[in-house]
């Protein structure tokens, strides 16, 4: 009883605290290792894709790049078709998944009924959830045909006869293509953008809001100056992080964007992307030249990633210093 | 009681009748009746919970965004009643402006914040745009710190000269009541007095409401004053009638800080 009461001793005391000191030492070492795996991971499948597509970057030198040769007989490949189906498929879909996810967040946070808010925002997170070949297999078998009998031919009859612009919707309707490819696409970023814009845009202080209302705003009018001048930063977040999933998307695209080692310049010709080259080639490529150039394909699309994610962080970090914050 | 409630206030802007409000099941104004004087400026003060802001929210309709939340009865302005459903909320919050506790300037360059809520009932070339925001950052006292930083951020003010800019920004459209929700608390003393300054400065062209829980602001700065408690309004009348005199006991108790 008396123990309680009385000091440990100075020799004590100091055992003591030396025991927690190493063992905060190797919890710290501990929690340390974990993070450099993350790093030690990204390394590692950067130097091994660099590795495995030396070969084909030795042989076809930075002409790779933009040759649009994709020839497994003539063992000569190129990545500018892979490159321009993931880039133009990625773009339609941000074309179309932006102005859409800025609605349904718009609609969710500004004038959404109190008790259609938590369903409809749940919702969009489910679909967020949804597994990419449900929406490759419903790409193929439904949406494809429907769009190449009822979408396509309109298209052609309104923008066909138009200069430039018709070259874009020229060709065979066939339902699968860069555009289906680019809309399906769509339909998967929008659950990643909407449901970012809409935590953004919760942000945004009510006083400011009311402010601006209390000039005599419409909802609009909060909305595109003040609401998204304020969330800015959040929003383009929101895209880059839809950019991200398009550049990367394999499956649905694989399913419906009609894997042809072709540039043509209708968005209706059907032509290939970076992952689903990929996807389709890996397992019956010859090892050597043709191998190496796919994971060259992989090096390629790695590195465009990373350039949206700097792009995005540096757009952030602009926008931030703009705000005089 | 209603009978000490309707004091002869001369000309009026806003005539409040037997207002209630809800927020959902809760009850927070009941039967609220007052005039608001024409250019003067009328103070309530109560406490915390009272009742005041929400009075305050009620002359623009600002509870409208809000689902769940209803006003019955009636605030007549300008011969209307502006709770009717049929009330264009744009055009009475452009009549009716509004000046928050904390200051909200917008995201834009300190010109744009006045220019901005101009630009929505007005059409007006450069030049007169210029003159308007000139005119309304002189009414806040403003223009002088601010003629040559037009074009920086409006949150690169001071607190204080933020509250300014959204008085400046509240006037530009030229309402005819401006109301103040605690528009210094969140202020240091100097700018507290050069807000309070510029209210003073105010009156003569504006109806002005401002809700305070500073009873010293309200003695010094408005006409009238109404002491709310609990969501009623307990007395209304001529400030220096309710700081020296008050009617009733519960007034006095607050006023001399021996409420409770």
């Amino acid at each position: 009883m008396s123990d309680a009461a009385t000091p440990i001793g100075d020799e004590a005391h100091a055992r003591q605290v030396g025991k927690f000191k190493r063992q905060d030492r190797i919890f710290q070492f501990v929690t340390m290792g974990f993070a450099a795996l993350v790093l030690a991971s990204l390394l590692g499948v950067l130097l091994s894709l660099a590795m495995k597509a030396w070969p084909a970057l030795s042989h076809f030198g930075p002409s790779f790049l933009w040759s649009n040769v994709w020839s497994v007989p003539d063992n000569r490949f190129g990545a500018l078709i892979a490159i321009y189906g993931t880039l133009a498929t990625s773009v339609i879909a941000l074309l179309i998944a932006v102005p859409i996810s800025f609605g349904i967040a718009l609609f969710l946070t500004e004038t959404c009924p109190v008790w259609l808010r938590r369903p409809l925002g749940t919702a969009v997170e489910l679909l967020a959830g949804v597994p990419s070949i449900i929406y490759g297999i419903w790409g193929l078998f439904i949406f494809a045909p429907l769009f190449a009998e009822h979408v396509e031919p309109a298209l052609q009859s309104v923008f066909g006869d138009v200069p430039l612009l018709g070259q874009l919707f020229a060709g065979a309707p066939i339902g699968i293509g860069i555009l289906s490819a680019g809309i399906v696409l769509s339909l998967m970023v929008i659950p990643f953008i909407a449901s970012v814009m809409r935590d953004v845009f919760e942000t945004v202080p009510p006083v400011l809001k009311e402010s601006a209302y209390g000039l005599g705003c419409t909802t609009w009018e909060v909305v595109r100056h003040i609401v998204l001048p304020y969330t800015s930063v959040g929003v383009i977040g929101g895209i880059m992080l839809g950019l991200g999933r398009a550049l990367g998307e394999t499956m649905a695209v694989t399913f419906v964007i009609g894997n042809s080692n072709r540039i043509v310049g209708s968005l209706f010709a059907p032509g290939n992307s970076i992952a689903s080259s990929l996807a389709n080639e890996f397992a019956e490529a010859d090892p050597g030249l043709h191998i190496s150039s796919l994971f060259a394909l992989g090096l390629v699309l790695f590195v465009i990633t990373f350039v949206v994610l700097s792009i995005s962080r540096w757009l952030i970090r602009r926008n931030l210093g703009s705000e005089g914050i | 009681m209603s009978d000490k409630n309707s004091i002869h206030v001369g000309e009026v802007a806003l005539q409040v009748r037997n207002l209630d409000f809800f927020y959902g099941d809760f009850q927070g104004l009941k039967k609220v009746n007052l005039d608001i004087a024409r250019h003067k400026v009328t103070a309530f003060i109560g406490p915390s919970g009272c009742g005041k802001s929400t009075l305050l929210r009620t002359f623009n309709r600002m509870y409208d965004l809000y689902p769940g939340q209803r006003a019955e009865g009636e605030i007549l302005f300008q011969g209307r009643n502006l709770l009717d459903k049929k009330q264009d909320l744009n055009l009475l919050r452009a009549k009716i402006g509004m000046v928050f506790q904390k200051p909200t300037p917008f995201p834009m360059t300190i010109y744009e914040n006045i220019a901005f809520g101009v630009r929505l009932y007005e059409r007006l070339n450069r030049s007169d745009m210029d003159e308007r925001v000139e005119w309304a950052l002189k009414k806040a006292a403003l223009w002088g710190e601010v003629k040559d930083k037009l074009q920086q951020n409006g949150l690169s003010l001071s607190g204080g000269q933020q509250q300014r800019l959204c008085i400046a920004r509240a006037v530009s459209v030229k309402p005819e009541v401006v109301l103040l929700d605690e528009p210094t608390s969140a202020l240091d003393p100097l700018s507290t007095a050069k807000v309070e300054e510029l209210i003073d400065e105010l009156k003569n062209e504006y109806t002005i409401a401002i809700v305070t829980h500073n009873m010293q602001q309200a003695a010094r700065i408005s006409d009238y004053t109404a002491y709310m408690y609990l969501g009623e309004m307990v007395e209304f009348g001529i400030t220096d009638q309710i700081f020296i005199k008050p009617a009733r006991k519960e007034t006095e108790d607050y006023i001399t800080g021996r409420f409770g």
